[in-house]
C-alpha cells in the first residue's frame, strides 16, 4: 500500500489507482461528467481538475493521473475552485437553459454540479450553439443542443457494447456526437447510453415527456426477462409502471441493463388479463372468480389424474409452480413441466446435483475463465450481460472463445468449430482444442438450442464427457454452465417442476398427451395441437396461452408481486411488488391456494410467508437469498442420458430477442426496437 | 562568450536552404551530407545521446526541450515492442516556414538526422509526418528517401550497418497534428486528438510502442552537429540556449525570408542584416510575435536589442517558439491581427476539451466585437479571466496557444481596444439603449 | 469552419481505380499488418484525387478496405479540412491563406479578387469550374499573401498575379506554382544575404572528416 494526503488526510492506496480514486478513498467528492469508472478514461470534460503536489503549478485532470507515493492532492484550494467554476461556465455557455422541458431535469449531473460547483451566473453574451438532433433509432432520444462531448456514448457502444457506431464527427466547437449516417444504434444494451449521459442529450425515447423523475415511487426489484436476474428500480406513478432502470450489483449486471428488460415495462399496462374468463360457446366471456374456479375444479375432478398436466412459463415465480406442484401431487398429478422449450436440462432423479443445472461458474467469475467454448447459445440475446463479461474480458486480451452453433455476431472474436452436432466431434481435430487443454480455467457454456428435442439428452451425455475431457470442472473451479433464458428456469428445477418416472413432458402434453392442461404463464408454445385438450391459462397478458384457453385467471406480473425467482447462477433473488394486479387480478399463488379450495385438496398454508415457509423446507436451496452457490465439484460425466446423436444445428429458438415474452410482445417500444433492428441490418449488410 | 553576430557561412547547416543548389543526393553529398556517418553511428548509442546533449540544442519545434534529454527517455533495452522514430513535419504554427525549406532542399540532411536519430533510440522504422497541404515537399521527401535507398544509406543491409525505414506519412489539414500525441494518433488513422500523459510517448507512443517525436529541423541538424562536434554547436548563442537557428521574418519587413543565424542575435540585426529592416524605418515598428502565432507580442520598445533566444523572450513573458517572426508595423490593426490568430485556434481546436473547445469560440467572438469596439470596456477583464480560464486547463498546449495571444494584446495594448470602444461609442447615437441590451 | 456534412445529394456507388488501388496498397504496405488503418488519411487522400471529392460511398469502400468501422472513416474525414465533402471547381480549387502573417501582408485583396472573379466564399462557381476558400495558414509565411491551388503553393501574390492566374486556370492553362514576384524561394527578394560562400558548395565539404570527441577505445565496446 502507498500513501499520499489528501486534503492534508493521510491515506492508503493501491498503487496503480488514479488521483480521483484515491480522494474518493478519502471521502472527497470529485465532480465529473466524462469520467466513467468502466469506460475507457477521456479526460476530456476538466471538471476533475485537482491541485497536485509535487506537480506542476496548474490543475490536474485527476481522472488521469495515476496517484503517487507521497503525493499531495488538493481538492479544495482556490485554485481548485476556480478551475472548476471556469470549466463549470465554458460548459453552460452553450447549453440551452431549457431545464424545464428536459427529461434530465432532476437527475442531470450537469445540474447538480452547476449548483454545487459553478458560480450561478454567465458572462457570454453570443449567440450559443444550436446543434441537429440525431436519429440514434427507438431508443435513444436525441437533443444535442444540450450534449457537452463526453463521449461517455461513444465509449460505451465502442468498449463494453462491442458496436462500433457512434463518433463524434467534425471538430472543434462544432464537434457533434452521431451514428453513421444516422443508423440506428444496434445494441441490445444501447439503452445504457442514455443512463450514461450527464446531461438531456440522450434520454430513454420510449419515456421521452412521460414523467418528472421526482413524482415517481421507487422500488427496488429483480428483472425477469431473462435468466440473468439483473438488479433494477421500478419507478412507478401509481398504478402506472414508467421505467425499469438497473441498479448496481457488480456480481451480475454491474450497472447495465438490456434494452428488453429496462423498455419493456410499458407492456405491463397492454394486453392485460384483468378479469377471469371461460369459454362458452367458442367465446371467451369475463366471469366471476367463483365461476372460473368452479369451472376449473368441475373439470378436474372429472379427469383422470394422469390426464392432468401442468407447464410453468418462463415469468413464473417459484412460489407459484410450488404451489401448484404441491396441488397437483396432492391429487396424484405428476405430468409438470417448467421446460417449454424442452431443453432436456434438470434433475433426473432425486440425486442429481443441482450443478447439472447451473451456471457454475457465476456471471462474474466467468471473467476468471481464459478459454470460453459456447454451445447451442445465441448469448448475446440469450444473455447479454454474460456476453457483455466475455467481451470485457475479451478486450483485455484475458479469454479464447469458440462457438459450436450458429455464427452470429457476439461483439468479439471466436473461433468457429461447426454449426451443429457433428462439430461436437469435430472439436477433437480443430485448433481450440489445444486453447482448451492447455488452458487453466476452461468453461463451456451449453444453450438450450443444443440439448432440446429428442436427443437432447444424449446431446448433452456428450457435452458432459467433452467437459470431462478437457476437465472443466477440476479443483477450485467449476467451469460447466448451462445458459437457461427463462427467469423461473432454474427456480422450476430447483423445486422439481419436472416429469418424474413415465410423467409426460411439455412435448407430450402439448400434443394431445393430456386432457386438462394447466399453462402457468406458458405462452412459448405450439398450441396447435390442443384441440382436444381443455386449457386452463394463469397468466398476466393474453398471448398465445390465454389465445388457447377455456378458462382465463388472471395473475400478476413481476412488478405486482412478491416472488421468488432463481437467476441462472443458482442465486435465489426477491422480486418485490411495486404496484397492484390489475383490475381483478390475483398473485398466481394466491389463485392455486384458491382453486385448491375448490377441487378439495385445500393447501396447508395460506400465507405468501407460510408457502415459503414450506417451500424453504422441501428445497432448502431456497432459503439463502441472494447467495451465488459456492462451486463444488461434482461429476459431469454423469450428467444427460447415452443415446443416438443425431445430425443437427444448433438453431437458436429465440427469432426475435425484443419479442420474447409476453411482457414483451405487449410492448410498443419492443416493436419498435424490433422493426427497427430488421430494417437498418439489410443497409449495413451491404 | 558564445557568438552571437552574423554567422560565417561555413557554420550554417542548411546550405541549400532557398534550393538554390541540387537537392538531390550527390548535390547534398557534396555539401556533407552523410559524410562519416558510419563513423559516428560507430560511436555507440551512448555516446551519440551523450553529445546531443552536450550540444545544449534546444528541441527546435517550440517547445525548446533538450534533445539530447528527449532521446534519452526511451527504454535504455528493447522488449517485446519494436521502438519507433517519428519525425514532425507538420509544420502549421502561423509564421512558420522553415522545415519546409529544410525537406524540399536539404531533404538528405533529414534522412541522415533520422538514421543517426533512430539508431541511437534503437528504432529501426521512422515515420516522417507531413502536413498534407505540404504536396510538393512530401513528392521531394519520397524522391529523396527513394535515392537513399538505392544508396543503401538506409533500408535493410544498408551501408551503415543498421536497418532501418524510413516512411513519409501526411496529414490532411489539422494544426493539432502538431502536438506530437495528437500527431501519433492521426499516424494510427485517428481523429488528431492528444492524448493524456502520462503515459508518455517514450514510454507508450506509436502503436503503443516506445516512441520519439522530434521536430524536422532538430533532426535534421544532428548530422552536422556530431560531425563538427557539441563545441561548436555550443559556440552559438547565450548559454542554455545554443546553435544555430533558423528563422521565418514575416509580416511588415522590406524583405520576408527565411534565414539561418546564431542562437541569440539580437532582434534589430537580424531584420536589417537580411530582411532590409522594418518597412517604413525601424521608427514604423509597433509590435513583434516572435515565435509563432502561439506565443504573446511584444513592444517596439522590448525588441531593439532584444537577443532572439528562448530566455530572454521567456523573460518578456513571451517565447522563441518555433523562431517565427511576425513583424507589424505602425498600420497594423493589432486587434484584427488577434482576432484572427483568435479565429485560427477556434477553427483548429480539436473539440476534445471542455475549455478549449468552448473558449476559443468565446474568445475569437468576443474578439471580433472588440476590432469593432462593440463591446464594453469590462469585457476586456472578461475577456482577459477567460484566456486564464482556458491556459492551463486543456490536455494539450492548444489552450495556452489560443490564451496567449490576447493576453500579449491586453499587456501591452490594452488602450488599442479601450480607445476602439470608445471611437465606436461615440459614432453610436443610441448608445444607452445599446449598453442595456447587451447587459 | 462550419459543421462539416456529407454532401446531401450523393453518388451511387464509388469503385477505386486501378491506380488509386494500387497506391493505396503502397501506402498499407508502410504500416505494420495490423494497423492498415494508419493509411487511412492518404488514401482518402487519393480517393479525393481520383473523384475530387470525399462521397458517402468512398468512405464505406475505404473502411472496407481497411476493415474499419464506417463511423471512424466518416470521424476522420470530417476531422480534418483538407477533404472536400462537397464537388468543387474542376479547374481549380483555390484555398487563400488568410491567417495573420498573410493577412499583415494582403491576403483580404485576394480573397476580394476570389469573391469578384469566382463569386462566394465555399461554393461552386456557377460554371462549375472553380472553388475558392479561405483557409488557415499554410506554412509559406515568409513568401506571404499566398494561396494553395489544387495541389501547390502560388506565393508572394498580388491581386493582379491572381486574377490572371485564376483566368488561365479557366483558359485550361497549367500556371507554374511558387514565388510570383521573381524569388526563387523564400531568400529575401533582390538576392540573398547569406550562403555566397564557394567553399560549401565545392565539395571540400564531403572530404572525409575526424568525428570531434571520437570515444577512446576501451569505452567504445
Amino acid at each position: 500500500m502507498a500513501k499520499a494526503k489528501v486534503n492534508g488526510v493521510e491515506v492508503e492506496f493501491d498503487p496503480g489507482m488514479t488521483v480521483l480514486q484515491v480522494a474518493e478513498l478519502a471521502g472527497e467528492e470529485i465532480p465529473r461528467f466524462c469520467y466513467h469508472e468502466r469506460l475507457s478514461i477521456a479526460g476530456n470534460c476538466r471538471m476533475c481538475l485537482v491541485e497536485v503536489k509535487p506537480g506542476p503549478p496548474k490543475p490536474q485532470a485527476s481522472c488521469a493521473l495515476p496517484a503517487a507515493e507521497g503525493q499531495e492532492i488538493f481538492t479544495n484550494t482556490p485554485m481548485v475552485k476556480k478551475a472548476r467554476e471556469g470549466v463549470m461556465e465554458f460548459l453552460l455557455i452553450n447549453h440551452p437553459l431549457d431545464c424545464p422541458i428536459c427529461d434530465q431535469g432532476g437527475e442531470c449531473d450537469l445540474q447538480d454540479q452547476s449548483v454545487a460547483y459553478g458560480k450561478g451566473a454567465s458572462r457570454y453574451d453570443e449567440n450559443k450553439r444550436a446543434v441537429e438532433e440525431k436519429n440514434l433509432g427507438p431508443t435513444i432520444k436525441t437533443f444535442m443542443t444540450r450534449c457537452i462531448q463526453c463521449t461517455r456514448c461513444v465509449r460505451f457502444t465502442t468498449e463494453v457494447a462491442g458496436v462500433t457506431e457512434m463518433g463524434m464527427i467534425s471538430r472543434g466547437e462544432n464537434a457533434e456526437i452521431t451514428s453513421y449516417l444516422e443508423q440506428s444504434v444496434s445494441s441490445e444494451l444501447s439503452g445504457n447510453v442514455n443512463d450514461l449521459c450527464p446531461v438531456g442529450a440522450l434520454t430513454h425515447r420510449p419515456w421521452s415527456f412521460n414523467y418528472r423523475p421526482w413524482e415517481l415511487t421507487k422500488t427496488e426489484t429483480i428483472d425477469v426477462h431473462d435468466a440473468v436476474g439483473a438488479h433494477i428500480r421500478i419507478d412507478n406513478r401509481g398504478p402506472a409502471v414508467l421505467r425499469a432502470l438497473p441498479r448496481l450489483k457488480e456480481e451480475i449486471n454491474e450497472e447495465w441493463l438490456t434494452d428488453k428488460s429496462r423498455y419493456a415495462v410499458d407492456g405491463l399496462s397492454r394486453q392485460r388479463l384483468d378479469k377471469p374468463y371461460v369459454r362458452k360457446a367458442g367465446k371467451l366471456v369475463a366471469v366471476s372468480w367463483d365461476e372460473a374456479l368452479g369451472t376449473v375444479a368441475g373439470k378436474i375432478k372429472a379427469t383422470d389424474a394422469s390426464k392432468i398436466g401442468a407447464i410453468a412459463g418462463d415469468l413464473v415465480d417459484a412460489e407459484a409452480m410450488k404451489a401448484t406442484k404441491d396441488l397437483f401431487y396432492s391429487m396424484g398429478v405428476t405430468n409438470l413441466d417448467c421446460r417449454q422449450e424442452g431443453a432436456k436440462v434438470g434433475p433426473v432423479t432425486q440425486s442429481t446435483p443441482r450443478e447439472a443445472w447451473l451456471f457454475n461458474t457465476g456471471i462474474a467469475g466467468l471473467e476468471e475463465a481464459d478459454a470460453i467454448l459456447l454451445i447451442g447459445t445465441d448469448l448475446r440475446h440469450e444473455a447479454s450481460l454474460i456476453n457483455a463479461r466475455i467481451r470485457k474480458s475479451w478486450l483485455k486480451g484475458a479469454v479464447q472463445v469458440a462457438v459450436i452453433g450458429e455464427a452470429n455476431d457476439l461483439t468479439y472474436d471466436y473461433a468457429h468449430v461447426g454449426v451443429g452436432t457433428k462439430a461436437l466431434k469435430d472439436l477433437k481435430k480443430h485448433a481450440f482444442r489445444d486453447v482448451l487443454k492447455n488452458a487453466k480455467k476452461p468453461a463451456i457454456l451449453v444453450g438450450s438450442n443444443a440439448i432440446s428435442g429428442a436427443d437432447g439428452a444424449a446431446v448433452l451425455k456428450e457435452i458432459a464427457l467433452i467437459s470431462d475431457d478437457y476437465d472443466v470442472v477440476r479443483e477450485g473451479w467449476n467451469g460447466f454452465n448451462i445458459v437457461h433464458t427463462a427467469a423461473s428456469r432454474v427456480a422450476g428445477l430447483d423445486l422439481g417442476f419436472v416429469p418424474v418416472g413415465e410423467a409426460k413432458d411439455a412435448a407430450a402434453m402439448l400434443t394431445g398427451g393430456v386432457e386438462l392442461l394447466v399453462l402457468l404463464g406458458a405462452d412459448e408454445i405450439n398450441t396447435s395441437g390442443l384441440d382436444n385438450t381443455f386449457v386452463v391459462y394463469i397468466g398476466s397478458h393474453g398471448d398465445a396461452g390465454a389465445a388457447a384457453a377455456d378458462v382465463i385467471l388472471p395473475g400478476a406480473a413481476y412488478t405486482e408481486k412478491s416472488g421468488i425467482y432463481t437467476n441462472l447462477e443458482g442465486r435465489v433473488q426477491i422480486a418485490e411488488r411495486c404496484v397492484f394486479p390489475k383490475g381483478e387480478a390475483k398473485e398466481d399463488w394466491a389463485i392455486i391456494r384458491a382453486l385448491s379450495g375448490y377441487v378439495g385438496h385445500t393447501l396447508p398454508y395460506d400465507s405468501l410467508n407460510a408457502l415459503r415457509e414450506k417451500l424453504i423446507t422441501d428445497h432448502p436451496v431456497f432459503g439463502r437469498i441472494d447467495v451465488k452457490p459456492t462451486a463444488k465439484a461434482f461429476d459431469v460425466k454423469a450428467i444427460g442420458t447415452k443415446g443416438e446423436v443425431t445430425d443437427k444445428l444448433f438453431v437458436s429458438h429465440i427469432t426475435d430477442f425484443y419479442l420474447t415474452n409476453p411482457i414483451a410482445r405487449a410492448s410498443t417500444a419492443m416493436a419498435e426496437c424490433s422493426a427497427a433492428r430488421k430494417a437498418p441490418l439489410s443497409v449495413a449488410a451491404e | 562568450m558564445a557568438q552571437t553576430g552574423i554567422l560565417q557561412d561555413k557554420d550554417r547547416i542548411f546550405t541549400n536552404l532557398y534550393g538554390l543548389q541540387d537537392w538531390g543526393l550527390e548535390g547534398a553529398k557534396k555539401r556533407g551530407a552523410w559524410n562519416s556517418t558510419k563513423d559516428i553511428l560507430s560511436c555507440g548509442r551512448d555516446w551519440i545521446i551523450t553529445n546531443m546533449k552536450n550540444s545544449g540544442m534546444r528541441g527546435r519545434g517550440g517547445a525548446g526541450f533538450n534533445t539530447g534529454l528527449k532521446w534519452s527517455f526511451m527504454p535504455k533495452e528493447v522488449k517485446d515492442r519494436p521502438h519507433y522514430l517519428v519525425v514532425n513535419a507538420d509544420e502549421s504554427e502561423p509564421g512558420t516556414c522553415k522545415d519546409r525549406e529544410i525537406m524540399r532542399h536539404d531533404p538528405q540532411l533529414l534522412i541522415e538526422g533520422c538514421l543517426i536519430a533512430s539508431f541511437a533510440m534503437q528504432a529501426h522504422a521512422c515515420y516522417i509526418y507531413l502536413r498534407g497541404e505540404y504536396v510538393q515537399e512530401r513528392e521531394r521527401m519520397e524522391a529523396a528517401v527513394k535515392q537513399a535507398y538505392e544508396a543503401k544509406l538506409i533500408g535493410k543491409n544498408n551501408i551503415h550497418g543498421w536497418d532501418f525505414d524510413v516512411y513519409i506519412h501526411h496529414g490532411a489539414g489539422a494544426y493539432i497534428c502538431g502536438e506530437e500525441t495528437a500527431l501519433l494518433e492521426s499516424l494510427e488513422g485517428k481523429k488528431g486528438q492528444p492524448r493524456l500523459k502520462p503515459p508518455f510517448p517514450a514510454g507508450s507512443g506509436l502503436y503503443g510502442c516506445p516512441t520519439t517525436v522530434n521536430n524536422v529541423e532538430s533532426i535534421a541538424a544532428v548530422g552536422t552537429i556530431l560531425r563538427r562536434g557539441a563545441e561548436w554547436f555550443t559556440s552559438f548563442g547565450a548559454p542554455n540556449n545554443a546553435g544555430t537557428k533558423l528563422f521565418c521574418i514575416s509580416g511588415h519587413v522590406e524583405r520576408p525570408c527565411n534565414i539561418e543565424e546564431a542562437m541569440s542575435i539580437p532582434f534589430r540585426q537580424l531584420i536589417e542584416a537580411h530582411c532590409g529592416g522594418i518597412r517604413g524605418g525601424w521608427g514604423n515598428l509597433k509590435a513583434v510575435i516572435p515565435g509563432g502565432s502561439s506565443v504573446p507580442m511584444i513592444t517596439a520598445e522590448q525588441c531593439e536589442d532584444l537577443p532572439m533566444d528562448f530566455d530572454s523572450l521567456r523573460n518578456l513573458k513571451s517565447g522563441l517558439g518555433t523562431a517565427a517572426v511576425i513583424v507589424m508595423d505602425k498600420s497594423t490593426d493589432l486587434i484584427r491581427a488577434i482576432a484572427r490568430l483568435s479565429y485560427f485556434y477556434k477553427h483548429e481546436s480539436c473539440g476534445q476539451c471542455t475549455p478549449c473547445r468552448e473558449g476559443t469560440g468565446w474568445m475569437w467572438r468576443v474578439m471580433e466585437r472588440m476590432v469593432k469596439g462593440d463591446a464594453d470596456p469590462a469585457e476586456i477583464d472578461t475577456l482577459l479571466e477567460v484566456t486564464t480560464q482556458v491556459e492551463g486547463h486543456t490536455i494539450c498546449a492548444l489552450g495556452d496557444a489560443a490564451a496567449w495571444p490576447i493576453q500579449g494584446l491586453i499587456r501591452h495594448f490594452r488602450h488599442e481596444i479601450e480607445d476602439r470602444i470608445t471611437l465606436y461609442r461615440s459614432s453610436k447615437s443610441n448608445f444607452a439603449g445599446h449598453s442595456v441590451a447587451a447587459e | 469552419m462550419s459543421v462539416r456534412r456529407l454532401a446531401k445529394e450523393q453518388p451511387a456507388s464509388f469503385t477505386f481505380s486501378a491506380e488509386t488501388l494500387e497506391k493505396a496498397n503502397w501506402w498499407i504496405a508502410k504500416y505494420p499488418e495490423s494497423r492498415r488503418q494508419s493509411a487511412v488519411i492518404p488514401i482518402l487522400w487519393l480517393v479525393q484525387k481520383q473523384e475530387g471529392w470525399v462521397s458517402e460511398p468512398a468512405i464505406t469502400a475505404i473502411a472496407k478496405l481497411l476493415a474499419m468501422p464506417q463511423i471512424r472513416v466518416f470521424e476522420v474525414a470530417t476531422f480534418y479540412t483538407m477533404f472536400m465533402l462537397e464537388p468543387v471547381g474542376s479547374a481549380a480549387l483555390i484555398q487563400v491563406c488568410g491567417t495573420t502573417p498573410c493577412m499583415l501582408r494582403g491576403s483580404d485583396a485576394l480573397m476580394h479578387v476570389c469573391k469578384s472573379k469566382i463569386g462566394a466564399k465555399d461554393k461552386l462557381s456557377a460554371d462549375g469550374k472553380f472553388t475558392w476558400q479561405e483557409v488557415e495558414c499554410l506554412g509559406a509565411c515568409t513568401n506571404a499573401p499566398m494561396a494553395q491551388i489544387n495541389d501547390y503553393y502560388y506565393e508572394d501574390l498580388t491581386p493582379e498575379n491572381l486574377a490572371q492566374i485564376i483566368d488561365d486556370f479557366a483558359a485550361g492553362k497549367s500556371p507554374k506554382p511558387g514565388p510570383y514576384n521573381g524569388r526563387h524561394t523564400s531568400e529575401p527578394l533582390g538576392g540573398v544575404t547569406s550562403l555566397t560562400d564557394p567553399a560549401l558548395y565545392d565539395g571540400s565539404a564531403a572530404k572525409p572528416v575526424k568525428i570531434p570527441n571520437f570515444p577512446a577505445p576501451e569505452v567504445k565496446a
